[in-house]
């Protein structure tokens, strides 16, 4: 279903050299498959889901998704594409302050369709164990029902792609499990194909196949090469 | 989910800067909608005037703006006077006859008729009956050629072309408000109003002054609707005009008011109507001739009355002005033949009106135009500041919108629809409170011009050559004004949301 070959991208430093981030000759992801990528924090894991979800461009390589490289989309077509098929979930949530629980759901579906399903976002936010709330706002719930929301969410266009960037990392220990079993859950459910991005053994070790970022990214490697080794479990954020 | 409601969401999230930069908006709106009235009320003040009921006033020599001022809106002070044959040459022969009965000339001619009919008597006596025939028919070919020379016994120069020439003598004050001698046809011939059919009505007991009666003689007077409520006058008070100015000495005649006339919203609400013979009776007000004394001294009291009989001599008379209406056809030729004369000036008030309006007035309401909306400028500037400065904090917002699919057109979008709903909403509030404001002062504007405004009244069109802007009213161009400039001072901050780098602004 995502097939990787040969990506690279690099940022400019202020001092106007470039920094190579990414160069990964191959990566791919199944349709349904759920992977972990497991790495330290700065190794590139979040530039490269923005590189599979078109909010960065790439320097170099191929992406394909669902029989279409991407790599060759221009920014209106990667952004209905997005809009349409790829599910995105942030450490931080990212909700909209202004807008309820049911809103935020809609929000999601409002650039990929032109009349948003609301009684697909009612049953969704249900789903995820918030039809209690679907009239608040995020100022009003906790973190973990945020990023339940914001789980529900990345589901709203019934996304082939679910990527998700340390989805655990600002939740109170007590919710983390809870997060990840929705996750998992949902994408096994919708059949959904899942990234998801984590520095922590304690989340990692719950899913089948766990790909160190290492491995799978040269620069990634030379640069873990220079930095002190994690301790399993250790939160790196 | 449309892009308006994303907006209002996010100025709903900023509701206190939102709040104050749609209040500043307001204001400026509040002020153009003011001005725009004010445009309004000056126009129909003057409006209320350009159908006068008359096309020509005659005055004085001097300035043509002069005359209209203080003829039509009693401002400013008279030039001079005019000659009171000048006023007859406009009335018919009946009427200057009349008129002229008590004038020295007229009563010389007949001193001379009756010595030349005694000398032709007795020179008869002493001649042939044919001599004496002859002698009789010598004199009536002598009489018929004088005849044709005394003013009382043709038409007025200009009576033919004339339906009414009405006199107006100014120079006395009722409080700050001017006395107009005039004649009761000021107010049983004259109409008012936009088409020029309004007749004047008095309230309920008044009615309009007369010529003459017994009980009050030559001294009657109407009120202006302005001057009653003001000097809290009706029917049956006194007044005693002061002289020359509002601060002159009283004049001991009283004249007694005989009707308020209801509210016209012409510039004689604000005036004093008295009786032109009762004008004149008053002291120091007939023209003094060389070497001769004041007919009535200083007990003009006592003439009340008794001095009925009595025509003061068209050579002691003058007025101030004429309200003329003639054939159209025919005016500009009398203006012609007027203005070319020695003695008076002939203008079209209509004309120097719209002359006011356009040399003066409009300026200044161009001027008041162009600050207020200077004014709503610099409001829509704080909305680009407003909006700007919380770009800095909405910038992750817009990276989590373009992150679920949002185009950058899209967010550009919606804060271009931003800008345009703190303007509009502003503006909105800016009319209604305009208005508002508007209706709270309806009275001391009809007080003040007699222009009755009320809370839904539109400003008028702009005076502008342009066939679309000058047909409706300016106001219906405030909202489409107010979202171009939603849209000059949105494009800045919609160009940086358009430009904000997803992967940077976006929190993990």
């Amino acid at each position: 279903m995502l097939e990787i070959i040969d990506l690279k991208k690099s940022f400019v430093q202020p001092s106007g050299e470039p920094l190579q981030i990414l160069e990964i000759p191959e990566f791919r992801v199944e349709g349904g498959e759920q992977v972990v990528l497991l790495g330290r924090s700065g190794g590139g894991k979040t530039t490269l889901l923005h590189c599979i979800s078109g909010i960065t461009s790439t320097d170099s390589g191929k992406i394909r998704f669902l029989d279409q490289e991407l790599t060759k989309f221009t920014e209106p077509m990667w952004d209905r594409f997005r809009a349409s098929n790829i599910g995105y979930v942030f450490q931080t949530f990212n909700l909209l302050p202004a807008f309820t629980a049911l809103e935020n759901v809609l929000l999601g579906m409002s650039f990929a369709k032109d009349v948003p399903d609301q009684e697909y976002a009612n049953w969704l936010l249900k789903r995820v164990g918030l039809g209690h709330r679907l009239n608040h706002k995020p100022d009003q719930m906790s973190v973990g029902e945020q990023q339940r929301v914001a789980v529900a969410r990345a589901l709203a266009n019934r996304p082939r792609l679910l990527l998700a960037d340390e989805p655990t990392a600002n939740i109170d220990p007590a919710n983390q499990q809870g997060i990840v079993d929705l996750i998992k859950e949902t994408c096994k459910e919708f059949n959904i194909g899942l990234i998801l991005v984590t520095h922590t053994m304690e989340v990692a070790g719950q899913f089948d196949r766990i790909d160190q970022l290492e491995d799978i990214n040269l620069v990634s490697t030379e640069l873990a090469a220079g930095m002190p080794e994690f301790e399993k479990g250790e939160n790196q954020s | 989910m449309n892009l308006l409601t994303i907006a209002v969401r996010s100025i709903k999230q900023r509701l206190l800067s939102s709040t104050l930069t749609m209040v500043s908006m307001a204001l400026g709106v509040g002020l153009v909608v003011a001005v725009l009235a004010i445009f309004g009320i000056v126009q129909k003040s003057f409006n209320a005037n350009a159908t006068l009921g008359y096309n020509m006033l005659i005055g004085a020599k001097g300035g043509k703006l002069q005359l209209v001022l203080n003829s039509v809106y009693y401002l400013s002070e008279p030039i001079e006077n005019v000659p009171y044959e000048y006023y007859l040459e406009f009335q018919n022969q009946e009427i200057r006859e009349k008129e002229y009965s008590g004038s020295y000339s007229y009563k010389a001619v007949q001193h001379q008729q009756v010595a030349r009919t005694t000398l032709l008597t007795s020179a008869c006596g002493l001649t042939s009956p044919a001599g004496m025939i002859a002698a009789l028919a010598t004199d009536v070919l002598i009489e018929q050629h004088n005849q044709q020379l005394y003013p009382w016994k043709r038409e007025g120069k200009y009576s033919v072309f004339t339906d009414f020439a009405i006199p107006l003598c100014l120079g006395d004050y009722v409080g700050p408000y001017r006395v107009v001698g005039t004649t009761p046809d000021m107010f049983s011939l004259l109409k008012f109003g936009r088409q020029g059919d309004k007749p004047y009505e008095m309230n309920e007991g008044g009615r309009n002054f007369e010529h003459f009666n017994e009980a009050n003689g030559f001294f009657e007077a109407l009120v202006g609707a302005v001057v009653a409520e003001d000097r809290n006058l009706k029917v049956g008070d006194t007044i005693n005009p002061s002289h020359g100015s509002a601060e002159g000495d009283e004049h001991a005649t009283k004249f007694v008011v005989v009707g308020v006339l209801e509210p016209t919203g012409t510039p004689n609400d604000r005036a004093v109507f008295i009786n032109m013979e009762g004008f004149y009776r008053m002291s120091d007000h007939a023209k003094p001739l060389e070497n001769e004394e004041d007919v009535f001294g200083t007990n003009q009291i006592a003439h009340k009355i008794t001095d009925a009989d009595y025509v003061l001599p068209v050579e002691k008379r003058e007025v101030t002005a004429m309200l003329v209406r003639m054939d159209p056809l025919y005016s500009i030729g009398i203006e012609n033949r007027v203005n070319e004369g020695n003695v008076a000036q002939a203008v079209f008030p209509i004309t120097e009106i719209r002359r006011l309006l356009d040399y003066f007035v409009s300026p200044v309401q161009t001027l008041l135009l162009v600050l207020t909306v200077l004014i709503c400028f610099m409001s829509g500037v704080s909305i680009l500041v407003s909006i700007y400065n919380s770009m800095s904090d909405r910038r992750s917002e817009i990276a989590v919108l373009r992150a679920l699919g949002a185009r950058r057109s899209t967010v550009y979008n919606i804060v271009l629809l931003e800008s345009m709903v703190l303007s509009v909403v502003g503006g909105l509030m800016g009319i209604v409170g305009g208005h508002a404001m508007i209706a709270a002062f309806s009275g001391v504007i009809e007080d003040q011009t007699g222009v009755q405004i009320g809370f839904f009244e539109l400003a008028p069109a702009l005076p502008v050559p342009i066939p679309l802007l000058s047909s409706v009213s300016a106001e219906f161009l405030v909202i489409p004004g107010l979202i171009l400039l939603a849209i000059v001072v949105g494009f800045i901050p919609a160009t940086s949301a358009y430009k904000t780098d997803v992967s940077k602004s976006l929190g993990k």
